[in-house]
């Protein structure tokens, strides 16, 4: 028998250069399996197996370590010059982004490709002004970090930040989880954020994650961070998670991992990625690529990212061939595995702008066989975001 | 019935002429959770060290190889929708398939129990 993908001898060859998140020694100490990942020794699963993780974050409150993700503060006079700033190197909206909210965004090539996916948060402390928080990609960091200080105008700066960890409380109990720490939380929106207290800790907490399940994100000071790890996981809702599982998670909910879904190679429209790229940015372009990522926009990009549905119970992995229904090859899985909560196998991958509707038939060259798969709405597991009720 | 494994953490258990082959219950913990095998054909010949099933956890595939060579005589069709029985019972109930044994002398290069187990301690 052997092992396709995480080899011993890779991990083992690879193991004395890795980093540590500041959670290493609890990961350890929790049973985790260490694998590399993005330069880090990160817990793959724990004792309890994905399958059990994935299914304990749908039902109650998952922890995850995301140290490994970058964190940084990009810092200017004021908040149009800061936003300014982004938007010449994104296409999203910042200058009307309000204090306290988040949102998804892409750095942009020249040639309307991807460097990075992230996240960017405008603080709303009465002393941010001027300041936005960024949360990039782990194996991306170094390249976004260069990217953007290399094109900042003058009195704008980037300044990443080392000392901070990284968590994620996802799960539909995890607003009242993180309540009983940080009292208000559960009444955050959806891609909101505040400064606050965790018994006590500063922390800067957002109402976001990427399980599709309701959740936080919870950055706080490498020193604090066992602490609040172990505060969290004393809850009888709280179980540790592992990558394994926020990569099932992440692949049932459509979201892109970049490396496999979204690359250079892959522009915003062809990732189905247009709610990135809102109104007032389509209107006025100036965002690198900015001639090809509208002209996809209007006229509809020549191959685009799909759901896939294999038919049986294979799964098909990244890089599977995808036939359509003429034998001719239209495009290539980008994720792919088993689904716990969807109960079989998932996919996730580009194909050709005319096989691209809902319900396409598609023939999947799985280990030399023809499997039969067809396209399907993403995501595979419906969202379960918080969404204020207007009363 | 004497059973004979593999340094790629196959177990065989030979009953006369028929060997049934499965993978070890160290292979199924280092795999996680097993959720979908596919088996070969019955009748299909296997020589030593061929593919002989695939069994695919929720993260990555893996290539069962035929510890000895023989004709596939049976196959454990219950894994298809159980695949998680080999989770519960790699080395029982869990078995993938079974071989009319084409040359009992290829079983001289498997390691036996004990072995295989001190075997392990080094990995």
């Amino acid at each position: 028998m052997a092992d396709a993908r995480e080899s011993e001898a890779q991990n083992s060859a690879a193991a004395d250069s890795l980093l540590e998140t500041p959670l290493a020694t609890l990961h350890r100490a929790l049973g985790a399996r260490m694998v590399p990942f993005a330069g880090y020794a990160m817990p793959v699963q724990y004792p309890a197996g994905i399958l059990a993780e994935h299914n304990w974050t749908r039902e109650s409150a998952g922890l995850f370590d995301v140290s490994h993700m970058g964190q940084a503060f990009l810092e200017g006079p004021d908040h149009a010059t800061t936003a300014r700033a982004l938007e010449a190197l994104t296409p999203g909206d910042f200058l009307n982004l309000a204090p306290g909210r988040i949102r998804y965004t892409l750095l942009t090539t020249a040639e309307g490709g991807i460097i990075d996916d992230l996240m960017v948060t405008r603080p709303a402390g009465a002393d941010a002004d001027g300041t936005l928080f960024l949360v990039v990609n782990a194996a991306r960091k170094a390249i976004d970090y260069a990217h953007i200080a290399a094109n900042l105008p003058d009195g704008v700066t980037l300044r990443p930040v080392e000392d901070r960890a990284l968590l994620a409380l996802q799960g539909p109990l995890a607003a009242a989880v993180l309540a009983r720490h940080v009292p208000g939380a559960e009444t955050m929106g959806f891609m909101t954020a505040a400064d606050t207290a965790f018994d006590g800790i500063p922390v800067a907490i957002s109402r976001s994650g990427y399980t599709g399940e309701d959740g936080y994100e919870i950055s706080v000071a490498a020193a604090e961070a066992e602490a609040v790890a172990r505060a969290l996981l004393d809850e009888e809702e709280v179980k540790p998670i592992g990558l394994g599982a926020r990569d099932s998670l992440r692949l049932e909910a459509g979201l892109c991992l970049y490396g496999h879904d979204i690359d250079e190679a892959t522009s915003p429209a062809e990732a189905d990625l247009g709610f990135a790229v809102p109104k007032r940015r389509r209107a006025e372009g100036g965002f690198p690529g900015a001639g090809r990522i509208l002209a996809e926009f209007a006229d509809g990009p020549a191959r685009l990212r799909v759901g896939i549905q294999p038919d049986g119970r294979a799964p098909a992995r990244e890089g599977t061939e995808i036939r359509d229904a003429s034998g001719t090859l239209v495009g290539l899985v980008t994720s792919g595995g088993f689904g716990p909560t969807a109960g079989g196998p998932v996919a996730m991958g580009y194909v050709a702008a005319d096989a691209s509707e809902a319900g396409t038939p598609l023939t999947l060259s799985v280990r030399g066989k023809d499997l039969a798969a067809r396209v399907v709405p993403l995501p595979f597991v419906p969202h379960r975001y918080f969404r204020k009720t207007s009363s | 019935m004497a059973t004979y494994f593999t340094k790629d953490h196959e177990w065989v258990r030979i009953d006369g002429d028929i060997a049934t082959v499965g993978i070890t219950d160290y292979a199924q913990s280092q795999l996680g959770d097993v959720v979908y095998v596919e088996l070969p054909e019955i009748g299909k010949e296997l020589k030593k060290g061929d593919e002989a099933a695939v069994v695919e956890s929720v993260k990555a595939a893996s290539e069962v190889f035929a510890p000895i060579s023989g004709t596939v005589e049976g196959i454990n069709a219950g894994l298809v929708d159980q695949p998680a029985a080999i989770n519960e019972a790699a080395e029982g109930a869990g078995w993938f398939l079974r071989l009319v044994v084409a040359d009992k002398g290829e079983l001289s290069g498997l390691m036996d129990e004990s072995t295989y187990r001190n075997y392990l301690e080094t990995l």
